[in-house]
């Protein structure tokens, strides 16, 4: 039973129950929240880069069940086949699906919209159980909306053909502010913080000490911190009220052990007529390494990754997604139908992570599609 | 804690100037336009923000929230 296997952050619960407390309380301001719209996406995703392809199917339904209530449910399915570097160079390619099935409630009182979802997602060596709490609230007008949100996690490890097994708890803390700064410019800063416990390495992978191969150790815990700042501005034509957008986000991260990374992106939005949306956008990521990473030990320490995703790489991205409205009046049950095709192609350039191969810095290119249907009814 | 009082100042900056913002009624249409939202289409955006996650060191601060796996 999932309930048996979460245990409270004291703290974080009780700030949670607090806040939640005072968004029931204050009085109404003027223009009430919302419900999230009535929305379904079927949706197809394919991923290919560094000998590791993942696709899958997904679908999201949201649904109002009153004028007060929405209930949603969400399915996800990753069909893996990965030959990546750290498994042909330590192991054998090998095959596995993992399946994530997720569902929640929403509930709308006043000005303030609060949220309950519970996911759970299965692979054949990992199993991750996920509680949510959210609450937004409105204020002036619905020109600033404060956004609260508490998730505890709860993972078990394992390791197939062993008896090997070990645990994960995982508190997330979310805090953010969206504010119409004029009437075509939006402004967003979003706060999370992240403290896990427990076995944070990977049991497959390995670490070299002076060449040969030994097994990863990672500390038992580990905190993060991570502020995003995003602008969304609109600008206008003769024929639209809104034409095309850009959007900006920056984000800054760190934790405790050691990584500093920094994320800036752009997207700009364009419609081609009544039916046709457009989008390009780019994306750097940039970061250094774990304070007990290293690519080749020279001696044997308390803690030693050597894990690309650990390592000190940067990353750039290059996408676009065209969207086409095809129904947009009733028909049947829906107000609108589109179909949606995205295409994102992702560079990593490691600076400290070696191709034992060939004894160069590891690089390698990825392809992104999305292909989905959006329905609203 | 640096980081904690600095994300604080900035969010008690956003708040006062929220305060101080005037948008009409009847000007509200363009920030209730779809490509006006910070997450148009939000699975197309947890999906890829899921991509990321799994191979980079940071995570959180994005437009949707998601659980754990053994994606590493």
């Amino acid at each position: 039973m999932i309930g048996t296997r979460f245990h409270l952050h004291d703290s974080g619960w009780g700030g949670v129950v607090l806040l939640l407390a005072l968004f029931l309380i204050l009085p109404c301001t003027g223009k009430a929240a919302v419900l999230p719209e009535d929305r379904a996406d079927m949706f197809y995703h394919y991923y290919d880069g560094g000998g590791v392809s993942v696709t899958g199917p997904a679908l999201l339904v949201n649904k109002s069940v009153s004028d007060n209530v929405s209930i949603s449910g969400r399915y996800y399915v990753d069909a893996i086949s990965s030959a990546s570097i750290d498994v042909v160079t330590t192991a054998s390619p090998y095959k596995d699906k993992r399946e994530e099935f997720g569902v929640g409630i929403d509930y709308l009182h006043g000005n303030s919209l609060m949220g309950v979802t519970l996911s759970s997602s299965k692979e054949n060596d990992y199993l991750a159980d996920t509680f949510g709490l959210s609450v937004s609230h409105d204020l002036f007008g619905g020109l600033t909306t404060l956004n609260l949100g508490y998730s505890q996690g709860h993972d078990i490890v394992q390791r197939v053909d062993t008896s090997f097994e070990a645990e994960i708890t995982r508190y997330n803390f979310r805090f953010g502010v969206t504010q119409a700064l004029t009437r075509s410019l939006l402004l967003g800063v979003n706060f999370e913080g992240i403290a896990e416990d427990g076995y944070l390495s990977n049991p497959y992978r390995s670490v070299r000490i002076l060449g040969a191969s030994s097994p990863e150790r990672y500390p038992g815990t580990r905190d993060s911190q991570a502020i995003a700042v995003r602008i969304v501005k609109g600008f206008s034509s003769e024929s639209r009220p809104v034409m095309s957008s850009l959007r900006t986000e920056y984000r800054y991260f760190q934790d405790n052990w050691g990584i500093h990374s920094h994320t800036l992106a752009f997207a700009l939005q364009r419609y081609f007529g009544d039916r046709v949306v457009g989008e390009a956008r780019y994306r750097y990521y940039q970061q250094s390494a774990a304070s007990f990473y290293s690519d080749n030990f020279a001696t044997e320490m308390t803690y030693m990754a050597r894990d690309k995703e650990l390592s000190t790489f940067s990353s750039h991205s290059l996408g676009a997604k065209i969207s086409w409205n095809f129904l947009n009046q009733k028909y049947l049950f829906f107000n609108r139908m589109s179909l949606n095709l995205s295409n994102d192609h992702i560079y990593f350039d490691y600076q400290d992570f070696t191709d034992v191969r060939n004894g160069q810095a590891y690089a390698f290119g990825a392809n992104v599609w999305q292909l989905f249907l959006s329905a609203w009814y | 804690m640096k980081t904690i009082r600095r994300t604080s100042l900035l969010f008690c900056t956003v708040l006062w100037i929220g305060g101080c913002t005037q948008v009409k009624s009847y000007e509200r249409e363009i920030l209730a336009d779809p490509i006006m939202s910070f997450s148009r289409d939000p699975l197309s955006d947890q999906y890829l923000t899921h991509v990321y996650e799994v191979r980079e060191g940071a995570r959180g601060a994005t437009t949707n929230s998601g659980g754990g796996c053994g994606c590493n």
